[in-house]
This record gives C-alpha cells, structure tokens and sequence, in this order.
C-alpha cells in the first residue's frame, strides 16, 4: 500500500531532485508523454473526480468538483497557489525547492485537462529560493519541449509564468491573488462570481494549491480509483503536514491521513520537547481553532477535524507545552492578522486591531474585568454566534480566522486568562 | 419594463423588480437598509458591512451584504433580526472607535449618514478605550477639495467614482490595515474636472469642499432646485444658500442628463455671483468719457435715445443685438421681442461666431437624446472635447462606453478626454474634415473598420466644432452623414447654458420663436462685420462679450467703432468697458424662468437669494426699454412671458406649473417645430505649412471665471503645442517662446510638445488671453 506519494524523491535524492535529469531519471514526464497520446482531456478530468482529491491550500474544498465549475468562455487559466504564509505552514515550499518539476507536470496535465493556455505560479515574495528553483525547472522544460507551443509535438500550448508576490498574506487567497496578479491591490473580491467563472482577468481561472496540482501526475499515473483508495473516505491520498511548536522532531512529513493526535504528535513528531506536557495544539495553520489533549485519540482527518470544531486547514500543526503563555500565543497570532488584515471590510480592519491592543494590555498587566466579555463581543461582531463552521461579517475568511485564537483560549484556558486580569495593575489604561 | 417579482421582506411578500440588488429592491418596498460604500450610480463593493441582512438558504439564514446580491424570486429577507440588529450595530460601532467624533467643527454635521445611523442602529457609549488612530488633518489634495483622513470610513465611494465614473484614477487606497487610508499620488495631484462629487458622496465630513469648509451648518440652508448655468447638458442641481448668499451646489440625480453629477466648474462656479465687481447699479458714460453710475430711468431713457437715434438716422438695420444664450427662455423671448418687433431689426444673433448653425441646433435629422447613449453600441464623438466643453456628457458617455460596453469612435485633431477608452481614434488637419468625412463615408482603407462599427447601431452621433479655427458646416455634413446611418441618433452639441433655448426664442438670423422661419439677417459674425464697416451702428448685448468669446478676436476692434451700445451684464467685460448703457442684471438663482438644453430638454429654473443692489431680471429691463422706443407689451413679467412661451408649437407642454408639478428632474422635451436642416457639403482646403487648432479648455478666462475666486486660479496661462516632429524642425524645446502668428494677429507664447497632434498642426487653447484670429492657416516661428 502507497504510503508516499509527493516526497519519494526528494527523500532519495536528496542531492539533485530538483534538476530536470533526475527528475526524467526517475520516471518523470513519462505521465504526461502517454496521457497527451492515449488520454482525452475528459478522461484526465474523470480521473481527478474519482481520485477524490481534496484541495491542500486550507478549505480542503474537492479538486475536481472544482474544475467541473470551469466555465467555458475562453481563454482560461490556471493558477498554482504558492503564497504559503499561514504561520506554521512550511509543506509548499519543499514541494517547490525539492520537486519543482513534480509540480510542473501537474500543471501541464491539468492544462491539458482544463484547456488552459497560460498557467500562472504565484510565489510569497519572501520564497527567493524556491521561486530560483521553480524559475529555472521551468525554463528547462521548456527547453526540453515540456512547455511551449507544441508541447511533445501533440499541439498543446502552455506558457508558466512564475509571478512572485509582494509580502502579504492575504494574497494567498485565491481572489485577492488574482486582484495581485493583475497588478491591483491585494484585496479579496467578492463572491460569487467565483474565480472559475470569473477569475483572473474577469476569466474562468482554476485556483490549485501547489500540494493539490503535485498530487496529479500520480493521479494519472495510477489512475484516480488507486489514489482513492488510500486513506479515509473524505481525506484521500497522502498529505504533507508541517509539524512545529514544541514538538521534539519538527519538520515536514507526509503521511496518509486517518491516525490519531496522538501519533501524529507523539509517534511523528517524537513527542513533547524536554518530556514537558502537551498543553494544546493547533491543528490547522493559525486560522484553525485549537484542540487540547481530550481529542489527542481522535483520528486526524478532514471531516473529523471539523466535526471537532476546528480544521487540517493548510497541513500547519502548531504544538505547544505546558510553559505556554497561552494568552501571549493568541496575541500573537491576532497580531499577525491585524497585520495581514487587507484593511478593506470594516469589522475585520477595525476589529482586529482592537482586539490585539486588549489582549496586549491584558498580557502586559493592564486588563480589566470587562475585557473578557468585551472580546468576545468584538469576536461575536467578526463571526456572529462564534460557532464552527464560521459565520462572518466580513469579505473573506481572515475576519473569523482571527477570531480562532481568542475563542480557544476562552474556551479552554479562561481561568489563565481571568488571572491574568486579577493580577493586574489596578491602575488599568 | 422591467419583470417584477416576489420576495419576502420581513415576513411580507412584496414585489420588487427583478435584477436589482437587495438593497434597493427593500428601499423600493419602504425598508431602508442603513449603508455607506453603496452608491446607487456605482458597482457595489460591499466594504464597509453596514447593510448586512439575513438571506435564507439552502445551508440555512446567512449573513449577507444586502448591496451585493440581487434579488431572486421567492427570496426569504430578514432586515430587522436580532442576528441583523447586532451585526449592524457592530460594524457602526467599528467605524466609531477610530472616527474623531468631532462633529461639532465638521461641515457634515446635522447632514452626516454617520451621525443618522448612529442615532438610529448605534450602540449607545464607547468601549473603546484605547488610543484613537490620527493622520495629519485635513490636507488639500486639490485645489478645491480638503482630505481628513481621520474621518474617513474608508467606504471607496470617492475611489470609485475617480476610477470608474471620471476616469481620473488619482485618489487611493494606500497601505494596508488598520493603516489603510485615502489619498493623492505625491507626484500625482487629484487634477479632476469632477472631484466635487466625491465631496458630495463622501458619507462622512471627510472630504470637504474649499468653497464651502465652515460657511455653513446644514439646518441654516435654504434650497431649491435648479438648473446648472455652466453648459447645455443642463445638469439638475440643488442650490443651496444661507442669509441670501448661495453657498453650494449639489447634482441632483436626474436619470435624463447628469445621474447626480456636476462637474467642478458647474458646482463651484457660484461664487463670481456674489463677487465685489457684480454691477449694482445703472451705468452711464459721462461727457468726462467715464462711465458713471446713474438712475434707472436715466439710464434707461439713455439707452433708448441712443437706440432710437441710430434707428432715426441710419433705420432699423443699422441697429443689431447679440447674447442672450446665458438668459433664461423668458429673458430670450423678451430679447428677441425687443430687437425683432420693438426695434424692428433681423439682425440678432444668440451664438458668438463659435457655435453651430442655429438651424443644425434646432433641428438636428435624426435629433438625440443624452438617455440613447444608455442602449448605443457605438458611439462616434466628432466634435469638441467633450471633458472641456460639455464635462457631465462627457461621463454619460464614458458610462456607456466604459460601463455598458458600447464602441466608440473619436475623431479629433488632438488627444482628448475620450481617448483612452476609444476603440479607434481617428485625427486630422482642422480645416481638412471635408475630405476625412469623404474617405469615412467611403470606409477608405484604415477607417474600413470604423465605418462598419457605424453601421452597426443604435449609433449615437455626437457632433460639433472640433475647435473655432474648423467650418461650423463640417459638423453639419457630419450630422448628415450619421444621420444615414442604418440606426443612428444625432446630438448636435454647442457649449453655451441656453443657446438652445434662445434659438428656439427666436435668437438667431432667419429664426422666429418656435422654431419658425423669419427675415433673414445677420449672424454674429456679420454683425461684427458690419460693426466693422460702419453698416452696423447700434448694438444690444444682453450677457454677451463679443470681445472675449468671438472667436476672430477682433470682435472688440469692431465694437469699438460702434456709435452706442447697450450691455445688459452682470460684469464690466471687454466688450461694454466701452458702451454707453450698462445695465445690472439679476443672474443665476436671482431669476425664476426655464432652461433647454441640448437635447430640448426644458427645465425650470428657480430664484432663491435676492439680485445684488438694483439689479433685475433682464426680461423687465428690456420690457422698460421697450416701453420707452414706443413698444407695446402685453407681457413683462418672467410668468407671463412664460405664458406667451407656452403658445410655441414645441413648447406646448411647457408651463412653469408642469415642470415644478409632475415632471420631476426629467423636465419636459421640446421637440418640433417647421424649421428644417439641410445638410451643407463642406469644401476641403488643404493647407501646406501650419495649421492651427483652436480649442476650448474647461477653465478658461470667461468673465465669471475669473471672477471667481476658487475657479480663476484654475485657469492656465496659454501655451502652444507644437507636434515633436515640428518642434525639432523650428528648433523649438519645452518651454521656449514662439511666435503664432494668424488671420488676425500674433502672440509670443511658450511652447509645448504633444505628440498626438499630426505634423504641420498647432494646438492653441482658445480664450486663455491670447488671440490669433480664427483661420486655420498660421505660421510658427521660434522667438530668439
Ligand atoms: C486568508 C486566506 C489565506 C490563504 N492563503 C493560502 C495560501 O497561502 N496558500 C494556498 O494554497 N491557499 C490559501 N488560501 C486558500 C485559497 O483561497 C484557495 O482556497 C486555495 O488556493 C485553493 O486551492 P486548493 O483547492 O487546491 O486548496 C487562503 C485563504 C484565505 C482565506
Ligand atoms: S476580512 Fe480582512 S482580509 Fe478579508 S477582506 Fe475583510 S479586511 Fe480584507
Ligand atoms: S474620503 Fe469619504 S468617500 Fe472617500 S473613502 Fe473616505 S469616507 Fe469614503
Ligand atoms: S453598503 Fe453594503 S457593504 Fe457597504
């Protein structure tokens, strides 16, 4: 049984997995070569519907669900998200450091599947490294006729464009990536028309996670029914997870999905540092609410995940000891979204900057009684009810993300919170 | 008409039309849902979340901005919920934690939507006790409009409207954030022809007008609607005035012409009205040569002695009038009584030279309306600027372009305004239109495919002087060229407020009231001709500068030589500084009459702050002067002479109590009338050396331009634009003099390069002070 999928090479080759020889070397392209001769467009795209391919960027939305929504007024585009800045996701930029051509057959597959033209990989700014690398895999497949105008002499055209961004997180989502390729600001649009109706350029444009398009020469390879019969039903295939926090061994690792939290945490990432205790984790990049150790025999996967409140989200697992400062780690986090906030929508550009000025004056000693009521509150006005899936008053899903740490806290850790406040200065702001 | 459908409001059924936003569809029903970034005459943003509702779904009641979905049938809303009230009160109170509270010192206080949805939906007190956010306040980011950025609420009215109304995308947003804020390039100032409309969407006292900042509060202001003076696309307005000083105006969006919008010389163009050099009383001149203030009656029996002398010596024809297209209709009629009947003369012209033959106005084949730009799917613009010389017909036409998707076609001998949303440009030599027409009727080699995009319609046709140096009959063969087309409508388009309206009073040589035939006479520039050879001895300017606006420039050597003139102003100008009579006239909002515009639209135009000193209403002075030269008038007041206006075969819809009743901002059409166009053919000079293309800019030195102290500054000092080719071959660089020399006359001016000029073409902006004459035929030399 198929436990690895996306890190097979770069496990074994660590020296050169990125290089276009050893990627033909070990089998790559060889997908694409048969599937331009023996496979229709059609077919590709009922084998990415079978595999059940769920998306890797954080809403774990189905890959082929998805391109059955791609309109037909042309052109078309695809679009590789490869913004990765949710805190603690690092699994992306393997992908394109260590396989850059894994992803680039992906995407002339998909291409072909979709009736795509021009795909577009869109990289975080501060990527330098991996968009080298995925710069120079791409000019050698075009050199070796994997990209171009007639790619392997079947007719097809594609031109990849590598676009890097500017430094902002917000850019990872999908439209306001788009509103940043297109040169405007980097604001999420309103939806619907979703982007495979009106994407980049007002046209249908397919939005893939860079993990998603990788998974696909497999896929192809294989065949969907294959790739579907790993792992759980709703979380099929492998998946990258980033392991960091307090974790004895952090890194990427790719797993097929359906153990518990508590392999996960205590098998993969060898358990606690300094055999300290587990305090709580965040299971999903910031954006996901945290679990704590009551949950740590509930099996990692997508639909229980949600079940349980929270989400896999980007793959990003945050572990933190019981030396956690846990209203600081919340402050944190709602630091980084009041700054990552695009600023466009009024709750999420006031509201989150108002709740990290009161989590700082309770963290730094100067809270007040009423400041728990008064968080919740802002909470409630960002994602009314506070429940899970959440509502929102804004225009994206940055409102509620930020809305994540302080909802967990409050629901697990009130009492630290509340003496936090006792001991505060009486003097207040 | 539009489908209607059902939705359920609040547990009502209601019907609603189908298509439109929630927002609106619940406003139709009564239900107002509170909002700040949405705008009716701009595409939703959904950004400030003041308007959420709950929508029932398949995945259950969701929270949604309610100006951003449309409505669907069957659609469950709930706009009171206790989900609702709560989210709502929210977002209020999100926008007050960094909002300043300064009310109190805001011009938008008491007419704040801020302050209204805080006493309405708002949380009671602040618990916000944190440090508020400050900017730097207020900083000018135009020469008329002030930015505080601490009460902005960042709703993007002011930024969509500069980018996808005005085209003038020169206000942002900048950062990120809560750091997020509005403002100008550095090296970019918010150089708009319209950026007083964004003061007046601005929800919030963020943006502030410079004519207006601390003048007023708003439950100290008087209104009424109105008619903006500025040009004849007639833009509906609300004048606003505080102890008998008007001090605002603001568009009123009317669906015929402006949509809401004014451009800044209509809004802000107020204040020459109120300037100290307004005349206030009778002048006469004196044996000492000087003009002298004097009495009414003096004056009046002044006027008339001269009048009646000239037509005693030389007759009737030697007496001439001209003006009148800045006068309401009634003031027109009363004019063109005068001249026609009282005096007896057919010498009278409302235009300056600069127009269209006053028939082509009248009577266009094919005549428009602004509203056909809103189903064209071409539009072909061959005529002036229309971001210079019509600005709020110019928007209408970058909205069906822009917007709604319609073609279009610009052929002029410069860059202007449109062409940047243009699909084909087309240029040409001023003075070679005859031939260009030709090849494009022809569909000649590269205007091939213009000319198929007119075949493919509704077409409208916006015609014109290109500039004052071109044949006024080219835009009538073009007129009559778009009229042939297989679907076309035909705007024949002049600058002047109620040119239209005095040509229909009979203000024009051969033209009686109601677009009837009459006695041929002279146009303007036959009676400057005659000025100038002495046939013509006696003139009448009612609010006309013949010196200033005739487009010769020699129209002041001519009247000059007049034996008596009689001006009836509201200013000293180049053109009475040397009458005998001056007479004060009450002007904009001091006068009660109506309007036409450019398509015969009428409206009414309403007197709300008292005329300065001892000026009156023209009409009743011109009725005084007939009086005295023996005439008889039934009528002299503007109401009854609005009567007699109404006896007009077009203007029989038209009466005072129809316009201020039923007809709202719309007005009502006047269309008819035995007076017929026939088409000119237009002889083609091709010139070699320079040719010279006179051209209007929106600011340019009109007596009530420079009397106003927030426009005058606006004006620009003239400079020549030379092709680079032409430059280079004279020697010439930015900034260096040369001498433009024409029919009549010469000036040293500095010198600019503008590449979208053909070779062998000059560009020089029309009443910035200095004259050449009005051929086309110059010549260029490098001053050394
Ligand atoms: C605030 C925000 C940030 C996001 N950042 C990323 C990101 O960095 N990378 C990514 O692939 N998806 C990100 N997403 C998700 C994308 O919007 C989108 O769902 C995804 O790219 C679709 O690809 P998939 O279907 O393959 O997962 C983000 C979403 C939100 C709301
Ligand atoms: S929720 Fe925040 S990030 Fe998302 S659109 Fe609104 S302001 Fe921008
Ligand atoms: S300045 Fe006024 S119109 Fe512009 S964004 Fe701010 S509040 Fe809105
Ligand atoms: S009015 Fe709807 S979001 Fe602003």
């Amino acid at each position: 049984m198929t436990d690895r999928i996306l890190t097979v090479r770069m496990e074994a080759h660590p020296a050169d997995s990125n290089t276009l020889d050893r990627y033909e070397a070990t089998g790559g392209y060889a997908t694409l070569r048969k599937a331009l001769v023996e496979m229709s467009p059609e077919q590709i795209r009922d084998e990415v519907k079978a595999a059940n391919l769920r998306g890797r960027g954080g809403a774990g939305f189905p890959a082929g669900v998805k391109w059955g929504f791609l309109a037909p007024a042309e052109p078309r585009y695809l679009v590789i998200n490869a913004d990765e800045s949710e805190p603690g996701t690092f699994k992306d930029r393997q992908l394109l450091e260590r396989d850059p051509h894994q992803l680039i057959e992906g995407i002339v597959l998909s291409s072909y599947a979709l009736g795509v033209n021009h795909a577009f990989i869109y990289i975080r700014g501060e990527y330098a490294r991996p968009a080298r690398r995925v710069q120079r895999a791409v000019e050698e497949a075009y050199d070796a006729g994997y990209l171009g105008e007639n790619i392997l002499d079947s007719g097809l055209a594609l031109d990849v464009m590598v676009h890097l961004g500017a430094g902002a997180y917000i850019c990872g989502e999908e439209t306001a990536l788009l509103n940043s390729l297109e040169g405007r600001r980097g604001e999420p649009r309103l939806k619907p028309p979703f982007p495979a109706v009106e994407g980049l350029y007002a046209k249908p444009t397919i939005v893939n996670n860079v993990e998603t398009i990788s998974n696909i020469p497999w896929i192809i390879a294989n065949g969907g029914s294959a790739y579907d019969a790993i792992g759980p039903e709703g979380s099929r295939g492998t998946r990258i997870f980033s392991l960091s926090g307090h974790v004895a061994r952090p890194g990427n690792y790719e797993v097929v999905m359906g153990m518990t939290w508590r392999e996960m945490i205590y098998q993969i990432g060898g358990g606690i540092r300094d055999g300290n205790e587990l305090k709580c984790w965040i299971p999903g990049g910031a954006s996901a609410p945290w679990f704590t150790p009551a949950v740590l025999d509930e099996p990692v996967t997508l639909d229980d995940a949600g079940r349980l409140g929270s989400m896999l989200g980007s793959g990003g697992i945050v572990v933190m000891d019981e030396t956690t400062d846990v209203v600081a780690a919340a402050l944190s986090i709602v630091k980084f979204f009041a700054h990552e906030s695009c600023g466009q929508c009024t709750p999420c550009r006031e509201g989150a900057t108002w709740l990290e000025r009161i989590l700082q004056r309770i963290v730094t000693g100067h809270g007040r009684e009423a400041d728990i009521g008064l968080l919740l509150d802002v909470c409630d006005n960002i994602s009314p009810g506070l429940r899970w899936p959440p509502a929102q008053t804004t225009i994206c899903p940055l409102g509620p993300s930020l809305v994540s740490p302080i909802t967990s806290i409050m629901t697990h850790f009130r009492s630290e919170v509340e003496a936090m406040i006792r001991h505060a200065e009486p003097a207040g702001v | 008409m539009s489908d209607r459908i059902t939705i359920m409001l609040d547990g009502r059924p209601v019907e609603v039309d189908a298509g439109v936003l929630l927002i609106q569809a619940a406003q139709d029903a009564g239900t107002y849902i509170p909002r700040f970034c949405w705008h009716p005459r701009m595409n939703p943003v959904g950004m400030c979340r003041m308007c959420l509702v709950e929508v029932e779904g398949p995945g259950g009641t969701m929270l949604t901005t309610s100006c951003t979905v449309p409505v669907s049938e069957g659609m469950v809303v709930h706009t009171a919920s206790e989900t609702v009230k709560k989210a709502q009160e929210g977002v209020l109170e999100f926008l007050l934690i960094n909002h300043p509270l300064d009310c109190p010192v805001c011009d938008r206080g008491g007419e704040c939507p801020l302050q209204d949805q805080t006493m309405a939906f708002g949380p009671g007190e602040s618990r916000y006790v944190e440090e508020k956010r400050h900017f730097e306040k207020p900083i000018p980011i135009s020469d008329l409009v002030m930015l505080d950025r601490e009460r902005c609420i960042l709703c993007a009215r002011c930024v969509r409207f500069s980018d996808d109304i005005a085209g003038d995308p020169l206000i942002e947003f900048l950062d990120r954030g809560n750091y997020t804020q509005v403002n100008t390039f550095a090296d970019e100032p918010f150089a708009s022809y319209f950026s007083g409309n964004t003061v007046q969407i601005c929800p919030v006292g963020a943006l502030t007008a410079t004519p207006y900042r601390f003048r007023a509060r708003p439950w100290d202001l008087e209104a009424v609607e109105s008619v903006c003076a500025g040009c004849s696309v007639g833009c509906r307005v609300s004048v606003q005035s505080s102890q008998n000083e008007i001090l605002r105006l603001l568009g009123v969006d009317v669906e015929a012409t402006n949509h809401g919008w004014l451009c800044d010389k209509g809004r802000f163009g107020f204040q020459h009205l109120a300037a100290p050099d307004r005349l206030t009383t009778p002048l006469v001149r004196g044996e000492d040569g000087e003009l002298h203030e004097a009495s009414w009656s003096d004056a009046l029996d002044r006027a008339a002695r001269g009048l009646a002398a000239i037509v005693d010596s030389s007759g009737e024809g030697a007496v001439a009038g001209l003006g009148g297209s800045r006068s309401t209709n009634e003031e027109a009629l009363a004019f063109e009584r005068l001249m026609r009947h009282t005096i007896g003369t057919p010498h009278l012209d409302a235009a300056m030279g600069d127009a269209l033959d006053a028939r082509l106005l009248a009577a266009a084949p094919r005549r428009g309306l602004i509203g056909d730009l809103e189903q064209a799917s071409t539009v072909l613009v061959w005529g002036p600027d229309l971001r210079e010389e019509l600005p709020v017909l110019y928007l209408r036409v970058r909205r069906a372009v822009a917007e709604l998707g319609a073609g279009l076609v610009v052929v002029h001998p410069r860059a202007s305004g449109l062409d940047t949303i243009a699909d084909h440009v087309v240029r040409y030599r001023p003075g070679e239109g005859g031939a260009l027409l030709a090849r494009l009727a022809a569909g000649d080699g590269d205007l091939a495919e213009v000319r198929s995009a007119l075949d493919d319609g509704p077409v409208v046709a916006i015609v014109g002087r290109t500039g004052l140096t071109e044949d006024g009959d080219l835009a009538g063969a073009v007129a009559g060229f778009a009229a042939e087309l297989p679907d076309a409508s035909v705007l024949a388009v002049s600058r002047r407020s109620n040119l239209y309206g005095a040509i229909d009073m009979g203000l024009a040589p051969g033209m009686g009231p109601g677009r009837v035939g009459e006695d041929p006479g002279r146009d303007a520039d036959g009676i400057v001709e005659g000025l100038r050879d002495g046939s013509v001895k006696g003139l009448v300017l009612l609010g006309a500068d013949p010196a200033g606006d005739h487009p010769s420039g020699t129209a002041g050597d001519a009247l000059s030589r007049a034996e008596f003139v009689v001006s009836i102003d509201l200013f000293i100008n180049d053109s009475n500084r040397g009458a005998d009579v001056v007479l004060p006239a009450a002007g904009f909002a001091e006068v009660e009459g109506t309007m036409t515009n450019l398509e015969g639209r009428v409206q009414k135009v309403n007197r709300l702050v008292p005329a300065p000193g001892q000026a009156r209403p023209a009409n009743e002075i011109l009725a005084d002067l007939a009086d005295r030269l023996g005439g008889k008038w039934e009528s002299s007041t503007a109401e009854s002479l609005a009567s007699d206006i109404a006896t007009l075969v077009p203007y029989a819809d038209v009466s005072w109590e129809a316009l201020d009743r039923g007809t709202g901002g719309d007005g009502i059409l006047a269309r008819g009338g035995d007076v017929v166009y026939s088409v000119p053919t237009v002889s083609t000079s091709v010139g070699n050396g320079m040719a010279l293309h006179l051209g209007r800019v929106l600011y340019d030195r009109g007596t009530a331009l420079m009397m106003d102290p927030s426009l005058a500054k606006l004006t620009q000092k003239p400079v020549l634009h030379l092709h680079p080719d032409d430059a280079s071959s004279l020697g010439v660089a930015v900034g260096d003099q040369v001498r433009v020399s024409g029919s009549d006359g010469s000036a040293e001016v500095d010198a600019a390069v503008d590449p979208s000029l053909s070779p062998g073409v000059v560009y020089l902006p029309f009443n910035l002070g200095v004259s050449v004459g009005s051929d086309p035929s110059v010549t260029v030399e490098k001053v050394t």
